[in-house]
């Protein structure tokens, strides 16, 4: 039981897909030829000036909704002053203390973890440095490509009252999946859609004053993100243990030797000398922009699973994976429309095993499998009829997604399907009887490992003799019956 | 030399070509442009180039625009595509922009002939045009003399008879202070009137580009030209005033105020307050009454403005760091290089104001300086408000003297700064405010009269301007 | 962001720090001067500094607008040589700086 209890906050910055930056009319899209996407105004020309992408203000509206923020009424840009090469104005055009969204929350497994603020602000532009390995440090010089300068990015800080590096990784899940369901990013970690920063701090269990945070950056996916943390936690903790002070400072996360660098800090932290933006006017969202925010807001991800647990039986963990995927939602719920026989449970059951493991190996989105949401319905209903078994199902279900056809083309066409007919297979349940009257006799006067055994024999037999296509469970029910 | 009006008249009707007014302005730069150097670049082959191009309009048929074959002398802050565009700046020498800005846009769409761009104090700061990088433009009523700034070379140029018409920008009274030392209208329209798109950032809240002209009404032509909404600006208002040219000189009944603090200010010459109450006294003449009204809080305008427009611009000028464009003198890495590079590019007036803004700017020291200076920008706003229920427009000088000698205020930044306690109280409230030339001083040099009026009161101020400017020339 | 009033004059060592955040390379000279300079010049800023304007709000905006927006539609981006023609240095399609010490 470690001494010391964890506080971590997140820092999420996401890139909105919008078709145009955040000020300019210039693409926003992810790997063109570098600087051909710029203009005066994301190149920072002198003279140029900048003007609010509408849809920036829609989607943070939209996510401020879905985080159950407070909008503000009146809300204004700030400039943050610093030097550096991917900076094209060498400063930052963000928010400071009147952010459009602030206040809100999202539930991780039964948890609510606050929101301190979700705001506007400008990418910056992409360094690449040459020579040195590509690091930063050993480099001879660097490149920069202002593509990405100006692209609208929504950063989204949360407040310290994550507690594990567990916990983290849900919250970051789970507003992945939020803002995924909302449609204003792709959210993809390896593209840098979405990237997080990390503060950790430790502090004795039980105490209310925070320890030293830490920041860590370079975490690229969510597992990276968790690992660090752990590594970070311990190393404070080995720190705290060692009565050694923690430094403030920002850490570098080395995902190959799975440990935070410290980086070569500047003397004294940085003075950012905000103050408002000039050249932009405030932002004070009228009812119509914020109702139709809120149109635009669907059955979010924590509402989606509880209804599916309710409506369609089926477990949280089921939930989770159904709701997380992007695309699967949809497809289990045409699947479910289209029933004719078999349940929901059923569905997800193919949804989350065989196809989810299809989706993983292909790479291909459940809009565009073989088998489409009637097809699995289709199948669904041949086993709840017993046209065929569970078994032969997973074989046509392989089958359909190889494009061979409907479930019901591909078991014809394989010669799958599945005897159900009562007097047929009592018959051969007769037959096999007959046929081992010794091994009958044994069942019925044996203790129970000897019936047990015969009875599997038997049950072998009758499988057998109906050449694999006896239902099962029919064969068993009349097995016992005629055993007795 | 003709009037722009006239000259725009006969090229529309072709009673002269454009190429022959714009030969003709050339030929006066050649005359005296070598003593006054109130060019940093004359671009003469596009000149001529635009003159026959709007001769051949005038050949089809067609209309050319309200400048027809004007030349017009641009600040060499103005974005001109292909063109260079220094801000008289080492770090920006040799830059050529990718685009036009807006008002340059609007100037060839009417017809107007750019004939070059002009020298200016360093980035727009300064008072006298000293703070060039290029060396300084002198007065063309008295060459032993500054022409004022930072627009320096464009009030030069109007005065000089090198273009009827010139664009030049204000931030602190950059446009008014050297029409007054040059004996030019020069006006400052409403904050937000004039698209900046493409003018180079000195302090954005306070910027503004506006018209030289030898006559109000030359100046209205261009201001109707160049004023409107512009997408490419968010700060650009909506519906500002146009249609200012031929609305006449009726004063009956406006009520001029004499704005007292300013007029009363110490350092102002008791000529140049004389020339105030002429006009006023003009106005009275000619229908209008006249008070004395208080502006209380301009006596602070000085001092917010040395906190709020250097904390602008030592932010604006940041992305002059030798990455994209410009001056670079390299370094080990780019920090250095950063650091040299803005040290040999920027001069020391830059410097000094950039190190203000940043110091006003800084931890510690945001809400006593910076933050009280936007406060006490209410405060102006407010008393200029409460004055504006009182009189239409108000009077008061625009420079404290006449023309001053080179050198005369350059040991101390802040004699230099007082040059502009008349002018700058209306950058901060974003109102409009003119010079109109009224009368000579002792020493025979130019004195200018500021009309003032409310946000969007462009209107009532040309008028009232017509009628001091006609005292002015009486004399 | 709330701090007291300054009261100490501005120092060789603020010049200094100043000069660094601000990306100036000052020489021995120009920080002697500008320490000077820019003290006289802050005296007088201190009349400002010095008001009680409690209650009175900030103007940084001249124009009682907001929401100026525009729609979400391309338009044309600068050809990329002519960009690169006016860049100090260049390679690769990108601008070429020295090599970059700390993070931003």
């Amino acid at each position: 039981m470690s001494a010391y209890e964890t506080v971590i906050g997140l820092e999420v910055h996401v890139e909105l897909s919008t078709a145009t930056k955040l000020f300019c009319g210039c693409a926003n899209e992810f790997g063109a030829e570098p600087n051909t996407n710029i203009c005066p105004v994301c190149l920072g020309l002198p003279g140029s000036l900048p003007v609010l992408n509408e849809r920036v203000v829609e989607y943070a509206l939209r996510i401020g909704e879905a985080l159950h923020c407070e909008v503000l009424a009146r809300s204004i840009f700030h400039r943050k002053n610093y030097f550096y090469p991917d900076m094209p104005k060498d400063f930052q055009t963000s928010q400071y203390d009147e952010p459009i969204c602030a206040d809100g929350w999202i539930e991780v497994d039964g948890a609510r973890i606050g929101i301190e603020r979700a705001h506007m602000e400008e990418d910056t532009g992409k360094s690449t440095h040459v020579g040195g390995g590509g690091r930063i440090h050993d480099a001879d010089h660097s490149l920069v490509d202002y593509n990405r300068a100006g692209v609208p990015l929504m950063e989204i800080v949360s407040r310290p009252e994550i507690t594990s590096a567990e916990q983290a990784r849900g919250y970051v899940t789970e507003l992945r999946a939020i803002l995924l369901a909302i449609g204003v990013s792709d959210v993809k970690m390896e593209e840098g859609s979405m990237r997080v920063d990390a503060n950790v701090s430790i502090r004795p269990v039980g105490a209310t004053e925070l320890g030293t945070k830490v920041e860590i950056k370079n975490m690229n996916s969510i597992r990276s993100l968790g690992r660090a943390i752990e590594y970070e936690i311990e190393r404070q903790t080995l720190q705290a243990d060692a009565g050694e002070r923690i430094v403030q400072e920002t850490r570098h996360w080395d995902e190959e030797a799975g440990v935070t660098h410290g980086m070569r800090s500047k003397e004294g932290s940085s003075d950012y000398r905000y103050f408002p933006e000039p050249d932009l006017v405030p932002v004070a969202p009228t009812p119509e922009m914020r109702a139709a925010a809120i149109a635009a807001v669907p059955e979010l991800p924590a509402a989606q699973r509880a209804r599916l647990v309710a409506e369609w039986g089926i477990s949280e963990h089921d939930a989770r994976v159904i709701v997380a995927t992007p695309g699967l939602a949809a497809y289990a719920q045409g699947a479910v429309d289209a029933l004719a026989g078999g349940t929901a449970k059923d569905v997800v059951n193919w949804a989350t095993g065989e196809l989810l493991a299809h989706g993983n190996e292909t790479g291909a989105e459940p809009a565009d499998w073989a088998l489409d949401p009637a097809g699995l319905a289709e199948l669904v209903g041949l086993v709840a009829e017993g046209a065929i078994s569970r078994g032969q199902a997973k074989e046509v279900l392989t089958g359909s997604l190889a494009g061979e056809g409907s479930p019901r083309e591909v078991a014809d066409a394989r010669g799958l399907a599945q005897v159900s007919d009562e007097g047929a297979l009592g018959s051969i349940i007769d037959d096999v009887l007959a046929a081992n009257a010794d091994a009958v006799e044994e069942y019925r006067s044996g203790d129970d490992k000897a019936r047990k055994k015969k009875r599997g024999f038997l049950m072998g037999e009758a499988m057998k003799a109906s050449k694999g296509q006896g239902n099962p469970q029919l064969l068993n029910r009349l097995l016992d019956e005629r055993l007795g | 030399m003709a009037s722009a009006l006239d000259l725009a008249a006969a090229v529309r009707s072709g009673a002269r070509s454009a190429r022959s007014v714009t030969e003709e302005h050339l030929a006066a730069i050649d005359a005296r442009e070598g003593e006054i150097h109130a060019f940093n670049l004359v671009t003469r082959d596009e000149a001529l180039a635009a003159a026959d191009a709007v001769d051949a309009a005038v050949a089809r048929g067609e209309d050319p625009g309200p400048l027809a074959g004007v030349p017009v002398a641009l600040k060499d802050n103005l974005c001109t595509r292909g063109v260079p565009t220094t801000c008289s700046s080492r770090i920006l020498e040799g830059w050529r922009p990718p685009y036009d800005a807006t008002v340059v846009e609007r100037v060839l769409a009417a017809g107007g002939i750019p004939v070059g761009k002009t020298n200016l104090d360093e980035f727009a700061m300064g008072s006298s045009t000293e703070n060039s990088a290029f060396g300084p433009t002198r007065n063309p009523r008295d060459t032993s003399r500054v022409p004022g700034g930072s627009s320096g070379g464009s009030a030069a140029a109007v005065a000089a008879g090198f273009a009827p018409l010139a664009l030049g920008s204000d931030t602190g009274g950059s446009i008014r202070q050297p029409a007054a030392l040059c004996g030019v209208v020069g006006v400052k329209p409403t904050y937000g009137a004039v698209s900046r798109y493409g003018l180079v950032a000195f302090a954005s809240s306070l910027d503004q580009i506006g018209p030289f002209a030898a006559t109000v009404d030359d100046a209205a032509l261009l201001l109707d030209v160049i004023s409107g909404h512009d997408r490419r600006d968010s700060t650009s208002i909506d519906a500002p005033p146009t249609a200012l040219l031929g609305d006449g000189a009726d004063v009956a009944g406006l009520r001029v105020g004499i704005a007292s603090e300013l007029t009363d200010a110490d350092g102002i010459a008791p000529e140049v307050r004389v020339a105030v109450e002429r006009a006023a006294a003009a106005l009275e003449a000619a229908g209008a009454s006249v008070e004395r009204v208080s502006v209380p809080s301009t006596v602070y305008g000085l001092s917010a403005y040395y906190l709020i427009a250097p904390a602008e611009a030592s932010s604006n000028l940041a992305r002059y760091d030798g990455v994209r464009y410009g001056l670079r003198v390299e370094g080990a890495d780019v920090e250095e290089m950063n650091a040299a590079t803005r040290d040999a590019g920027f001069g020391p007036e830059v410097k000094r104001r950039i190190m203000l803004g940043t110091y006003a700017l800084s931890a510690g020291y945001y809400d006593a300086y910076y933050g009280q200076a936007q406060r006490v920008r209410t405060l102006i706003m407010r008393d200029f408000a409460a004055a504006y229920e009182l009189c239409d427009v108000l009077l008061s000088p625009t420079a404290p003297t006449t023309a001053f000698a080179f050198g005369a205020k350059t040991a101390d930044p802040l004699a230099m700064y007082l040059s502009d306690i008349c002018t700058i109280p209306t950058n901060l409230a974003g109102h409009p405010a003119m010079s109109v030339p009224f009368g000579l001083g002792a020493d025979g040099l130019p004195i200018g009269v500021q009309v003032l009026a409310p946000a969007l009161g462009e209107a009532t101020m040309f008028r009232a301007a017509r009628v001091v400017e006609a005292a002015g020339v009486a004399s | 962001m709330s701090e007291p009033t300054p009261s100490a004059r501005i120092t060789r060592a603020d010049v200094e720090h100043v000069a660094r955040l601000a990306r100036l390379a000052l020489t021995e000279a120009e920080a002697e001067e500008f320490t000077e300079q820019l003290a006289v010049i802050l005296d007088h800023a201190d009349d400002v500094a010095g008001l009680d304007l409690d209650g009175v709000p900030p103007t940084a905006h001249p124009l009682p607008v907001t929401n100026v927006l525009r729609p979400d539609v391309r338009t044309a981006s600068l050809d990329r040589d002519e960009v690169l023609e006016a860049a100090p240095a260049a390679e690769d399609g990108r601008f070429r700086v020295p090599r970059i010490m700390g993070e931003g």
